[in-house]
């Protein structure tokens, strides 16, 4: 029996040969990474949205999250569906397409073109895999500045992004406090929690217990450890949910049966809905990709390089922030962004803050809540009003 | 039809906001292009009628979600926050002005917010309505019932006033901090200020709301 090659990993699939515009910094150009390490060449995979103005002045860079991509706004490639932030960005949405140049590129360790753990590794012809060096957040935002420099932009008008995505958010203001306008970091922590690390460390563990793993070098030997993934998945997406959420979607109900069958089998809807969830982020992302990403997260505590003071990484900032937490989020509790908020004040910085009410948990921030549609809406049309930037709509 | 009948009810509250009699006495102690900080900003008619008239950099703490929410979507810089709790967190003389519009009565620590004020800020104004207004004493005196007026609207088991206090309660207070009044109006029930000259006793017996302008004791 032939085993069918996911999309992701096929001849000129998206991890090697992504459908998204690249840009390939060669030798002379290496990124400086946090573990010492000059990688070059890379590739950063990106997709852009909307008109670049004549002044340069109107571009938005969006960062995404854990386990998103560069699709940010447009069907996805390997999926089908839609884009991960169509309710926020698109014509007429709150990053309106029609006002603004919108920027997303694929991370540093990501699986959808961007140099990562699946792609090549020009050094050997062959891919990285756990060769890849290890990647932080600091790391990712230098590889999107290089990626910001080449498209020629000095300063981006508004950074935004959930999660992971205001992670970097978070540390592009504090790296390049004058290439960034206007900033909005949604439900984010300015480092991980030790129980965030804790729960990344099973999912870690997940996937190298497959047999399939196979020391990370799967894609060589044609396995792929896609329980481990799977589970890893299962495992982090009861953390993106709330108590509250799950219960008002599965309750008890049982799955297609009037009884329980008294087995493993998957009896109640929530299992099955997480065994789903599970095996259809296998079809799409890269078991080591996973190992990496999470990793980066787990090492991110902006603060350190500060000597423990948050605030002196936002001192005198000129940049406008706008954060935003979820009131159902135990993944970003509320109290991490009022700690980022605390250090902004202490900072000089202007800055607002908004708790959303909703029982969504941290997935709140990719969903269509109108109180997040207003304030972004609201937030990026003053910061545009105040940046002389003209919108779409108005006189 | 929900979201109509909501924006039509802000807008009237904001014409009602914006005509609001201590909003435009507290603009006036303002100095212009200054930093200020507004203290349980509501839907943030003040922080519009600072920026707007005097130019100044203004930012709001605002307790209700709704509040904050109105405030970041008309492009206000506010933050969700506690006027009990949330001060603590800001650094020492990072304001020219901290304003506390008709919520200190509202307050779980009154003095401890005063004192915060005049940490964050060099200044602090204060307005809130006079317990020891005519009226008032009148209906507790007479009628033996707790007052309600046409400012003080809301029946005792409902109203968020935990605090009230009279102006000469107000002017002990600040006294008893070592705070220093710079400036102070009472205004009637019209809106009118009284007279600068009137004594004390006058002010707190014929005054329904006081705005102080204070710093720290030099």
């Amino acid at each position: 029996m032939s085993k069918v090659v996911p999309p992701l990993y096929a001849a000129g699939g998206e991890a090697i040969c992504p459908s998204s515009k690249t840009i390939v910094f060669a030798a002379e150009a290496p990124l400086r990474m946090e573990c010492g390490v000059n990688l070059s060449p890379f590739t950063i995979a990106y997709q852009t949205y909307g008109v670049l103005n004549n002044e340069r002045s109107n571009a938005i860079l969006v960062c995404h999250a854990l386990t998103g991509d560069q699709h940010v706004s447009n069907t996805h490639p390997v999926t089908g569906k839609p884009g991960w932030w169509e309710t926020m960005v698109g014509p007429g949405r709150p990053i309106d397409t029609n006002s603004f140049f919108v920027i997303c590129s694929n991370v540093l360790g990501g699986c959808m073109g961007t140099t990562g753990p699946a792609s090549l590794n020009p050094a050997t012809g062959s891919i990285f895999g756990l060769e890849m060096p290890i990647v932080t957040i600091k790391d990712m935002v230098r590889a999107q500045a290089m990626l910001i420099d080449h498209l020629e932009i000095d300063q981006l008008f508004c950074i935004a992004g959930g999660s992971m995505g205001g992670m970097q958010v978070l540390q592009w203001a504090a790296s390049y406090p004058e290439r960034v306008f206007a900033a909005l970091p949604i439900a984010t922590a300015a480092r991980h929690s030790s129980q965030n690390i804790a729960f990344h460390e099973v999912g870690r563990q997940a996937v190298m217990a497959d047999p399939n793993w196979k020391g990370g070098r799967y894609l060589e030997e044609g396995a792929r450890p896609e329980k481990g993934l799977a589970v890893a998945r299962m495992a982090a997406h009861i953390t993106y949910m709330s108590d509250d959420s799950l219960h008002r979607k599965f309750g008890r109900k049982l799955q297609k049966r009037s009884a329980p069958t008294f087995s493993f089998d998957a009896d109640f809807q929530v299992e099955s809905y997480l065994r789903h969830q599970g095996s259809t982020f296998v079809e799409r992302f890269d078991a080591n990709s996973y190992l990496y990403v999470t990793r980066a997260m787990d090492y991110f505590d902006l603060a350190a390089d500060y000597d423990g003071e948050l605030a002196q990484a936002f001192r005198n900032i000129k940049s406008r922030f706008c954060v935003v937490a979820f009131n159902s989020d135990w993944l970003f509790p509320t109290i991490e962004s009022r700690s980022i908020v605390h250090a902004l004040n202490a900072g000089g910085a202007s800055v607002s803050f908004v708790e959303i009410d909703s029982n969504k948990g941290h997935d709140a921030f990719l969903l269509d809540i109108p109180d997040l549609i207003s304030t972004t809406r609201g937030f990026i049309g003053s910061a545009a009003r105040a940046r002389g930037l003209q919108v779409a709509g108005e006189p | 039809m929900n979201n109509s009948t909501l924006e039509n009810t802000s807008s009237k509250a904001d014409q009602a906001l914006s005509n609001r009699a201590d909003h435009s006495l507290i603009a006036q102690m303002v100095e212009p292009n200054s930093r200020v900080l507004d203290v349980g900003c509501g839907d943030g008619a003040l922080l519009r009628l600072l920026a707007s008239s005097r130019g100044v950099d203004a930012r709001g703490i605002e307790l209700s979600q709704a509040g904050v929410n109105d405030c970041v979507s008309k492009g206000l810089s506010v933050i969700q926050g506690d006027a009990d709790t949330d001060l603590n967190d800001y650094p020492t003389d990072s304001f020219d002005y901290v304003i506390l519009s008709q919520t200190l009565q509202a307050t779980q620590r009154p003095k401890l917010v005063l004192e915060n004020m005049l940490r964050i800020g060099r200044h602090a104004i204060v307005s809130f309505p006079n317990f020891g207004h005519w009226r008032i004493r009148m209906q507790l005196l007479l009628r033996g019932r707790m007052p309600i007026t046409a400012g003080l609207s809301t029946p005792w088991y409902e109203t968020p006033n935990i605090h009230f206090c009279t102006i000469r309660d107000f002017v002990e207070l600040t006294e008893s901090m070592g705070a220093q009044i710079e400036r102070a109006v009472a205004i009637n029930q019209l809106g009118a200020p009284l007279r600068l000259s009137a004594p004390w006793w006058l002010w707190n017996m014929f005054g329904e709301q006081a705005i102080f302008l204070l710093s720290r004791q030099k």
